[in-house]
């Protein structure tokens, strides 16, 4: 099947669906692979590169768009400027259009597409399961955001980020606050630290806690019980009581912290608004927010959408198109991501596509089959099951146990030291020595053994087998004593105990010589 | 010999059995240790013999020629898929030698305590004999059921653990009577009455636990043929008796544990039995199963590059080792990564794969152990299970009641394909059944693994 890859024209869009690399992958799926000329310019790729991958270049988008079964595009489509008509007419009827769609927003453009006849796979509703996370365009595209969001903040940040002590006098580090620890949070964390910040980071999930430290950055405790994971691994909303307790968190935060990145998102609802009009007001001049959830209306209450504005000393970025200002390297994420796509879509390896809807990811991405609505899809269940430890912990913790932890932790002892006194009062000296070289020996046994490599847990046996038969010790101290009848039982005793010596330490002499390298 | 040197070869005696034990655990240096446990055990008898105590030569040294000869023989002769069987056998010796001991020093009243000091010694000599004869009579049925002479089944009597509990109490009412009794001299029917409840009692708990429970039970006994040893060294307060008891007693302590824990399984569970007793709807297992014929199973070996051999206890019966080895050296000159994974508790006793294979001559560092090799196996082409089912069973993870639910396994069914040789479709050990079989990416080859194992190796190198 023929793949075409339009330029896109959402002004300021610089990313491209493809690059040489993946468009030469693809190619080796069996499919023929046509670009639009000069749609990788704003990722610094030429038509050139192109055709050395085996692309064929294509002046006019009229024609690219007509001869393509597939098309893979970054934005949904929308009005052309040059032809001055949607690129939804442009789509050939009965063809494919894999992009970002947001079907939940673009009623319209979904209608249109139906008319089309055509078959959409929308790369904005590809299923969280662990299979599919190779082509989760929104988890690559998150995390460029993440690590844009931290570059803005330093280009408009007066100050450095890492602490310094120079000969000119202290630095202190700047400190940056992070909410909503998904992708994109953990990576403007990872940023942020490996810039030298302090980093601070909340999230409603209590699940997310470990990934947050793992990072190195400190997560903030609400001293709340609820759970804000929902469906699917995101975020749901939270209760009146939760929420209260959030702000009174960020209100304390936000005259602490120089820097705050704000990635606070729930599927289909607008953005949560976290940081008020006061809390920026309460910032230090020349502190910096950043503002992930612009284009779903902002989780500050200030944010203007892709502006940088300056308001109360503090300045509000409210950019909503990071990925496309890190064009390179999103075009790249993106086109494999289509690649893995496509891949699922052409097991065969022939060029040729099949949408087969009894496949969990596939069926999930797509919106529209063959001019039929499928969207949204049924219900999967969520592959990564958040476990409950953290709250039944935290429940664990609140309601106390009968007996208290350090009692429970000290009776053993307790026990043992009561019968070891016990013992002292009564026996005599005598017994006591020899008790001494038990209990020291019994300590040995376990510090000697305890690192025991598991192949050797026969010889091991065997060779212990033969050293119990040690109690011939004792049937030869009591052979000599008077009375045919205990010479009797201790000569019994020395015959079998002998044959328990020879035997346990020949056989695991017999096994050792079997090991080799 | 004077007491002192007496005393201080044995001080030697037990640092070389420290060593000894240090020695093995490591593969580098357990041969030394087998050897300082061997002068160790020299030096404590010939220490011991030449003291100033001993003089009946002759029927001391009648005694130790013939069983050092038994001893011998059997070390040599016997096959190395019955080592568990061996190391139970010599464990009830140990016991019974220590109920013997025990005996002799109850019927010796030339020691001349009076006082506590008697009492303790009285105390002393019938918990030794206690012990002692719990190894023994458990350690034989262990052997009856390690060599087959034996249904492996646990054995569950209805209110068993009442049953151990009025024994346990009849042993202490007939201790309090043997106590009284000596006083004046008698005490032997108390005695002789304790022994065989003790004997009772090793057969009772023996018989409870089952099959699959077999590699804790085989280290658990061993631990108490240490205690036994560490008991009659108070009886006859000898300290190289203590140390070295107490030394094989906790030693054997911390193998059950290790076995356990490999198992997930707590150790109080397991010596109470009633394995495969768990109440609850076990699911049944359902599908259908894909067998294949040697050239099939030989074709997939040869397509393969990463390949997985997974041995339990069904390649010990049929003496497979050698040809496992001979297909691994085969596969290994084509250039296939070829490793072996191995179970903690697969075969009957705590490394009992490892010995086999070690038989076999297959190199150890290709030999895994099952945590160092567990997430590997999506990259594995080929897993093959040679005569293990529990160790290998998904239902350990996925249900919950299943009776081995918990229990860490093998988990080949993540690799491309699992080849399982197995004689028929009967349940493994522990009475289960297991949904691997009939696993669209597993393949059944039906037969004695051995003759299977040979016929593919032919078709391999043909």
């Amino acid at each position: 099947m023929k793949i075409g890859i339009p330029k896109e024209i959402h002004a300021g869009e610089k990313r491209v669906a493809t690059t040489p690399t993946i468009a030469e992958q693809i190619i080796k799926l069996g499919f023929e692979v046509s670009i639009e000329s000069g749609a990788g310019l704003g990722a610094n790729i030429s038509d050139d590169a192109y055709k050395e991958a085996g692309c064929s270049i294509r002046k006019n988008a009229k024609t690219l768009w007509k001869n393509a079964d597939i098309i893979l595009k970054v934005r949904p489509p929308e009005i052309h400027p040059e032809f001055a008509m949607d690129e939804t007419d442009l789509l050939p009827k009965g063809s494919h259009l894999i992009s970002f769609i947001w079907p939940a927003q673009n009623n319209k453009l979904i209608q249109n597409l139906v008319a089309r006849n055509a078959t959409i796979l929308a790369m904005d509703c590809v299923p969280r399961l662990s299979r599919s996370q190779k082509l989760d365009a929104l988890s690559s595209m998150a995390n460029i955001s993440g690590y844009r969001a931290v570059i803005e903040a330093a280009q408009h940040f007066g100050r450095f980020f890492t602490g310094q002590i120079t000969a000119a006098g202290k630095v202190l580090p700047a400190k940056v606050l992070v909410i909503g620890a998904g992708v994109a949070g953990l990576a403007a964390i990872g940023t942020a630290k490996s810039m030298g910040a302090i980093v601070r980071a909340f999230d409603t999930r209590p699940e997310v806690k470990e990934q947050i430290e793992s990072m190195d950055a400190e997560f903030l405790m609400l001293e709340f019980e609820e759970d804000g994971s929902g469906e699917g691994g995101y975020a749901k909303t939270m209760s009146k009581e939760f929420i209260e307790a959030e702000m009174a968190l960020f209100a304390k935060q936000a005259a602490e912290v120089d820097i705050i990145i704000t990635t606070a998102l729930i599927p289909g609802k607008p953005a949560p608004k976290l940081i008020t009009e006061s809390m920026v007001k309460s910032m230090k001049a020349g502190s910096i927010i950043v503002d992930l959830a612009a284009e779903q209306g902002g989780n500050c209450a200030l944010t203007e959408e892709n502006k940088v504005v300056v308001k109360h000393d503090v300045t509000l970025i409210g950019y909503t198109d990071l990925p496309s200002r890190l064009a390179a390297q999103s075009s790249q994420l993106y086109a494999s991501n289509l690649k893995h796509l496509l891949t699922e879509l052409c097991p065969e390896k022939n060029g040729i596509i099949n949408v087969n809807m009894d496949d969990d990811v596939i069926r999930g991405t797509t919106v529209i089959k063959e001019g039929k609505i499928t969207w949204p899809p049924p219900p999967l269940p969520v592959s990564v099951t958040p476990p409950k430890k953290e709250t039944v912990t935290e429940s664990a913790v609140k309601k106390p146990s009968i007996i208290p932890e350090p009692i429970k932790q000290l009776l053993p002892l307790l026990v043992i030291g009561g019968a070891l006194f016990t013992l002292g009062t009564v026996a005599p000296a005598s017994f006591m020595s020899h008790f001494t070289v038990f209990v020291l020996a019994c300590f040995i046994g376990y510090q000697v053994i305890w690192n025991v490599s598991a192949s050797l847990h026969t010889p091991l046996m065997s060779v212990t087998n033969a050293i119990s038969g040690i109690i011939i010790i004792g049937a030869v101290v009591q052979i000599s004593t008077p009375g045919i009848l205990v010479s009797l039982l201790s000569g019994l005793a020395i015959l079998i105990a002998s044959i328990n010596i020879a035997g346990g330490f020949l056989v695991t002499r017999r096994m050792l010589e079997m090991f080799r390298k | 010999m004077s007491q002192g040197l007496v005393i201080m070869s044995y001080v030697v005696a037990s640092f070389l059995f420290i060593l000894s034990l240090s020695g093995l655990s490591n593969q580098e240096t357990a041969r030394k240790g087998n050897y300082y446990g061997m002068a160790g055990m020299a030096i404590a008898i010939f220490a011991t013999i030449f003291s100033d105590q001993v003089d009946s030569y002759i029927i001391l040294i009648i005694a130790l020629t013939i069983g050092g000869f038994i001893g011998t023989k059997a070390a040599l002769k016997i096959e190395m898929t019955q080592m568990p069987e061996l190391v139970a056998i010599m464990h009830s010796l140990v016991g019974m030698a220590a109920v013997l001991v025990g005996y002799a020093n109850f019927l010796d009243h030339s020691n001349g305590l009076l006082g506590v000091e008697k009492t303790i010694h009285e105390v002393e000599i019938y918990i030794g004999i206690f012990i002692g004869a719990v190894t023994f009579s458990g350690s034989v049925i262990a052997f009856g059921k390690l060599c087959g002479k034996l249904d492996g089944k646990p054995v569950l009597l209805p209110a068993r653990h009442w049953l151990n509990l009025t024994l346990l109490i009849l042993t202490i009412w007939l201790g309090n009577v043997f106590l009284s009794a000596a006083e004046s001299g008698g005490g032997s029917v108390a005695l002789i009455f304790m022994t065989l409840i003790a004997f009772a009692f090793g057969v009772h708990m023996v018989m409870a636990i089952g099959g699959a429970d077999m590699p804790v039970v085989v280290s658990m006994l061993n631990s108490y043929s240490g205690w036994a040893a560490a008991a009659t060294g108070f009886m006859l307060s000898n300290d190289l008796l203590i140390v070295t008891g107490a030394l094989v007693g906790s030693s054997g302590a911390i193998l059950s544990y290790i076995m356990c824990r490999a198992m997930n399984r707590h150790f109080l569970s397991v010596i109470a039995g009633g394995f495969g007793s768990t109440s609850g709807e076990v699911a049944t297992i359902e599908g259908d199963i894909s067998p294949i014929d040697i050239e099939q199973a030989a074709q997939l070996l040869d397509d393969a590059t990463n390949i997985m051999i997974i041995p339990g206890y069904g390649m010990a019966v049929a003496q497979a080792q050698h040809t496992v080895n001979e297909i691994s050296k085969l596969l290994r000159s084509k250039d296939k990564t070829v490793r072996f994974g191995i179970h903690p508790v697969a075969g009957r006793m705590p490394g009992h794969m490892n010995v086999l294979l070690a038989e076999a001559k297959i190199p150890y560092d290709i030999v895994f152990e099952m945590d160092e090799i567990n997430e590997d196996f999506p990259n594995i082409d080929v897993s093959i299970v040679i005569g293990a089912n529990d160790i290998v069973n998904p239902s350990a993870l996925d249900d919950p009641n299943s009776p081995i639910a918990g229990m860490p396994v093998l988990e080949c069914w993540n690799s491309a394909t699992t080849i399982v040789l197995k004689r028929s479709m009967a349940a493994g050990y522990a009475g289960v059944g297991n949904p691997l079989f009939v696993h669209e990416n597993t393949r059944m080859l039906f037969g004695d693994a051995n003759e299977s194992l040979q016929a593919i190796l032919k078709s391999l190198s043909a």
